[in-house]
């Protein structure tokens, strides 16, 4: 048994009980009737018939089994869920799939693969910016939109003045404080981005 | 989550009209605030009516020189427009003082007016809050209390509103557009938009039923230094322990405060005495707050924090 298999098991006994458990309690509405959504993954057309409670970030997972996005706090506090939505980065786990018919959605799958890195990725590997890893598609994919937005003027909470967005280490810091890594591989995260910026510009 | 059906608006007056029909509906925007409160069936709409797909996403100058700013305007997209972070700076600041860049990215303008209190008791199910439960008792009263309100509480709710945004908006003097199901409109001063919780903390809006904000308006640019600074715990992405969102102008100075009350705080008669420093403001915003033991620090470092702003200014 692998442990993805473990985990769903585990899962599988988890369902359960909470039905037993609502058939004692209160009853709980039915279900709702599903409900078709496409989502655009990677530039591939996904259709899906989906409860509406589906998140992005669950319909990725569990739906299109793109397991690179990870769950963290399925709260919008941790990053680890970030994907981008018409190239603007999100939190997947506050969305909901239904709410993103039509839309061209982003994952860490989308941005490179074993052999044919991206950039942010080979710099990640290149620095040490993971120990654990878990949180490291969320950083790789807010870190590219990061960089974007910087170079579409977007300005932040560290910009001195306004009107003059550009790139520093300060501005990386504050640009990704939506996405925390426990493990605090904080400096190499930076390093990483500095380095795919230098090459850039 | 509990169960709920969802459909998709096709304009500002179909969607007011859609969730007045249904019992339990709710616009759904963005969703940062209210799916996160739905997974943790503090919220529980069994309707959902998206309103990402009827307009109100554009900034435009109106024909006096004020500003509109649809109710769909992302946070981002509100914070980044090159004649907010020229002639409403403070307002961009405010912004940029707020929640991450993802979840910037996805909120919009009207439901940052309209989110939800985060007072850990509020959220916290296992126990009695008034706002979430009317009748069951405050558990902030005699819990932990130290990030809660001092000033506009009542002896049943002691939550702030946790909007940066909204400061920035109160000090600006902004109106608060709508359109109710019937398809009439009205214009909402910014200074009686959020209430006071009395002894009614779950009622939080001047909004009525299935009533929809369209947008919010600003007065003509008003020149001047604007500010916004936010103390909180840490250097980003927290909510404010203190905020104040100034307007130095030839026309007198602005000064909104974060952090401290169920609704952006401002008190005019206090802005006369900009001129004598930070003391003489705080004195009167300060009049009558009623911190508790563990709050009580939030009082001087309003002053500081006045007297710091008003130095620079």
């Amino acid at each position: 048994m692998t442990r993805r298999e473990a985990i769903a098991v585990g899962g599988a006994a988890v369902a359960t009980a909470t039905t037993a458990q609502a058939a004692g309690g209160a009853p709980e509405a039915p279900a709702p009737a599903l409900v078709e959504v496409t989502l655009r993954v990677n530039g591939r057309a996904q259709p899906l018939r989906i409860d509406p409670r589906v998140t992005l970030l669950d319909a990725l997972r569990e739906h299109l089994h793109l397991t690179g996005t990870k769950k963290g706090c399925d709260h919008g506090q941790c990053g680890a869920c970030t994907v981008t939505v018409e190239g603007r980065r999100i939190n997947s786990c506050l969305s909901l799939a239904v709410m993103h018919d039509g839309d061209s959605i982003g994952t860490i799958e989308g941005l490179g693969r074993p052999g044919k890195l991206h950039p942010m990725q080979a710099a990640f590997v290149a620095h040490d910016g993971f120990q654990c890893g878990y949180c490291t598609p969320g950083q790789i994919c807010s870190a590219v939109a990061m960089l974007d937005e910087i170079k579409a003027g977007i300005p932040s909470h560290v910009t001195a003045d306004l009107m003059q967005v550009s790139f520093s280490d300060d501005e990386v810091r504050e640009r990704m404080s939506g996405n925390i890594c426990r493990c605090a591989a904080y400096p190499n995260i930076v390093a990483a981005i500095r380095d795919v910026q230098s090459a850039k510009s | 989550m509990k169960a709920f059906t969802y459909e998709r608006a096709t304009s500002p007056a179909d969607a007011a009209a859609a969730v007045a029909a249904t019992p339990g509906a709710r616009f759904i925007a963005g969703g940062t605030n209210l799916l996160d409160l739905m997974k943790l069936r503090i919220e529980t709409p069994g309707h959902l009516v998206d309103i990402n797909h009827i307009g109100l996403d554009r900034i435009e100058v109106m024909a006096d020189g004020r500003l509109r700013i649809g109710a769909l305007v992302r946070n981002t997209d509100l914070a980044a427009d090159k004649r907010v972070r020229r002639d409403y700076a403070v307002l961009s600041r405010a912004l940029l003082a707020g929640a991450s860049a993802q979840l910037r990215n996805k909120a919009t303008t009207a439901g940052n007016l309209l989110q939800r209190t985060r007072c850990h008791y509020f959220y916290d199910a296992t126990k009695p809050c008034n706002k979430r439960v009317p009748g069951s008792g405050c558990a902030a009263l005699g819990g932990i209390n130290r990030n809660l309100g001092v000033l506009g509480t009542s002896d049943q709710c002691i939550a702030t509103h946790p909007s940066d945004m909204a400061v920035a908006m109160r000090a600006l003097d902004a109106s608060v557009e709508t359109v109710a199901p019937d398809g009439t409109t009205r214009a909402i001063p910014i200074a009686d938009f959020h209430l006071l919780p009395g002894t009614t903390p779950h009622i939080e809006t001047a909004l009525q039923p299935g009533e929809l904000i369209t947008g919010v308006v600003l007065p003509a640019p008003l020149g001047g230094r604007h500010v916004y600074r936010k103390v909180r715990d840490r250097a980003s992405y927290a909510f404010a322990v203190v905020s104040v969102a100034a307007v130095v102008a030839p026309g007198g100075t602005r000064l909104a405060f974060g952090g401290l009350a169920p609704r952006p705080w401002r008190v005019e008669a206090a802005e006369t005495q900009a001129e004598r420093g930070g003391e003489a403001v705080a004195e009167v915003v300060l009049a009558g707050a009623k911190p508790t033991e563990q709050n009580r620090f939030k009082l001087p470092l309003v002053t500081r924090l006045l007297t710091s702003v008003l130095a620079d200014s």
